[in-house]
């Protein structure tokens, strides 16, 4: 390491008289930011394909959208213009909304009943809960696909939007357990035991201590839930029979040239998405703030 | 596998809590009802409905018709039919889960000990992308790898591509499969990093470990836990997924996930093999991660 000698007498201000040589902090100083340059060229890399779809969102194109044509704003002004886009958009929300609703309320009940209490067959409980996400989709769809064709069928039950419903309930269920289950544990249960000290009930324990200690474990597997139920292709490709979601519209679209309109459709969720990510992170910080 | 599954730090074994216990059995069964009932109508079920497809033989002379047999020549057929297709999924998968790990690391570690204020910001930068549907992302993918692309055009440039194509090769199906499955890589990391203590890190500096070895016996043991699960939570869905070959791949070398789909989907009568590939392919995911979690594994991973 090279001290003082390096640097000329006439600049050794610092009282160690020590001044690494350029070299040696440029060195430091990469090896201390590396991770940083990294990160963000690994983020710009994540952005590169939503950038390529909202510049695409405004090429005039012609029967396919993948040559730059030039510039227009009609996508933007009517993205419901193509048959088909907005129709299936609305599926897809509902489907998410009624998906994601339905399993936190089911896997929050199992997340409550794995942590707070010992029972006989938890071990295989947790087994049935992780194997889901060990599966591949396509496994999950092919065997929906088989069972709703050959069993449930027979009562009446036909592909199209409530065997999507069922399905994405199925396979948000694990991962809203794991979420929930995760912020349980970080949870003191005593907290629960004092209240019960101070004679609530078990159902206003629940409500009043419960509910809102694990409220956010809820709304991260709620934001869980929503993004892997409103992105999903491969199983609802096999559930869906005539029924199209977003996806489902992209890609047999994709075939003969996704129109602009659905970059447009596209490119605005992520835009809402992270409006409010963004806006509810700003409200808890702001209440924080107010309350600190 | 009961290891995996268990994620044992159920704090204070009956000790503390006895008003739990008192209620035990009836409340927990029924706070569990709906999700066992869930799960075993449309994930149990299904499965062994397809597990009985997977055995039935064809009604000789009646193509498309099947009945229910012990047909055990579906497994056998699906194995040697299909055995390149099985290593390019495992292969490509493999690739992938490599690459999005060296990508992954360096962002997770940025997140967790360097962006200080800008933290959230990068974590909704990593879920964001999300939320532009993952096909049409890919389609840009196929784009901007075309041939016409300015990728292709600057590698080109300075002749580093031997075949001049990305486009509708392996390539380009790796890259896809790395860039999709990124974010389930770098989230466990992440978590796992946050959690850890950096003065630990800095220690291993002060000690005179240089960063390498700092961070070979000090930073990576520590966020084993989650690149055990973002390993995992990569390599299934990259295993067992059709779309990226699809839209980016060859003609020819499909993966076992574009098997499946199209014996389900367009042949028909294709489902005995189909049923049996998806076997085939769930058992020998569940073996690799059994294994990979006995050698790597430790207590929390789900």
């Amino acid at each position: 390491m090279s001290t003082v000698q390096s640097t000329p007498p006439t600049q050794s201000t610092s009282s160690a008289g020590y001044k690494p040589s350029f070299l040696k902090r440029s060195q430091l100083w990469l090896a201390s930011h590396f991770s940083i340059f990294a990160a963000v060229a690994v983020l710009l890399y994540l952005f590169l394909p939503v950038a390529y779809v909202f510049v695409f969102s405004f090429n005039d194109h012609g029967k396919t959208n993948i040559v730059w044509r030039s510039f227009t704003w009609k996508h933007w002004q009517d993205p419901c213009r193509v048959p088909g886009a907005c129709d299936s958009l609305v599926v897809s929300l509902e489907v998410a909304i009624i998906a994601t609703v339905v399993s936190c309320i089911i896997g929050t009940l199992m997340a409550l009943a794995l942590v707070r209490y010992q029972f006989r067959g938890k071990d295989a409980s947790n087994m049935l809960i992780f194997v889901p996400m060990a599966t591949p989709e396509i496994v999950m769809g092919a065997s929906l696909l088989t069972i709703f064709v050959q069993g449930f069928a027979n009562i009446g039950l036909d592909l199209g939007f409530w065997t999507i419903v069922i399905a994405h309930i199925m396979f948000c269920i694990s991962f809203v357990v794991v979420t929930v289950r995760a912020r349980i544990l970080s949870l003191d249960p005593k907290i629960e035991e004092a209240a019960q000290d101070l004679y609530a009930g078990p159902l206003g324990t629940f409500w009043r201590v419960t509910f809102p200690l694990i409220l956010p474990g809820v709304l991260g597997a709620a934001m869980l839930a929503f993004s892997l139920s409103f992105d999903d292709f491969i199983i609802t490709n096999f559930v869906s029979g005539n029924e199209s979601t977003f996806p489902k519209f992209v890609y047999v679209s994709a075939k003969r040239g996704i129109p602009a309109e659905a970059n447009v459709i596209g490119f605005s969720m992520f835009v809402i998405a992270v409006l409010l990510v963004v806006g509810s992170q700003g409200i808890s910080a702001w209440r924080k703030s107010k309350t600190a | 596998m009961s290891a995996l599954a268990a994620h044992t730090p159920t704090p204070a074994p009956a000790g503390g809590d006895e008003f739990h216990t008192r209620r035990n059995g009836k409340m927990a069964f029924l706070l569990m009802l709906p999700g066992l009932l869930w799960l075993g109508l449309f994930f149990v079920l299904p499965l062994y409905q397809l597990f009985e497809v997977s055995l039935q033989s064809r009604y000789p002379g009646y193509p498309g018709y099947y009945y229910r047999d012990l047909n055990f020549h579906n497994y056998a057929q699906a194995l040697t039919d299909y055995a390149p297709h099985f290593a390019r999924s495992f292969g490509y998968a493999g690739l992938a889960t490599f690459f999005a790990f060296v990508l992954a690391y360096p962002l997770a570690y940025a997140m967790a000990f360097k962006a200080g204020k800008w933290r959230g910001l990068m974590m909704i930068c990593v879920i964001a992308p999300f939320f532009t549907s993952f096909i049409l992302r890919t389609f840009a993918w196929s784009q901007i790898l075309a041939d016409e692309g300015f990728v292709v055009r600057f590698l080109n440039f300075f002749h580093l591509l031997p075949s001049e194509h990305i486009i509708n090769t392996p390539v380009a199906v790796i890259a896809g499969l790395t860039y999709n499955f990124l974010p389930f890589m770098v989230l466990p990391i992440y978590a796992s990093l946050e959690r850890a203590d950096a003065r630990v890190i800095e220690a291993g500096g002060d000690l005179y470990a240089n960063g390498f070895t700092t961070f070979r016996t000090v930073t990576l043991p520590m966020s084993m836990p989650g690149v055990l699960a973002g390993t995992l939570l990569t390599f299934i869905p990259a295993a067992g997924d059709f779309v990226n070959m699809e839209l980016l791949g060859p003609q020819r070398g499909k993966m076992v996930g574009n098997v499946i789909n199209d014996q389900f989907l367009t042949v028909p009568g294709g489902y005995p093999i189909a049923a049996a590939l998806s076997f085939t392919l769930m058992a020998a995911i569940l073996i690799l991660v059994f294994l990979y979690v006995r050698r790597f594994g430790t207590e929390e991973l789900v």
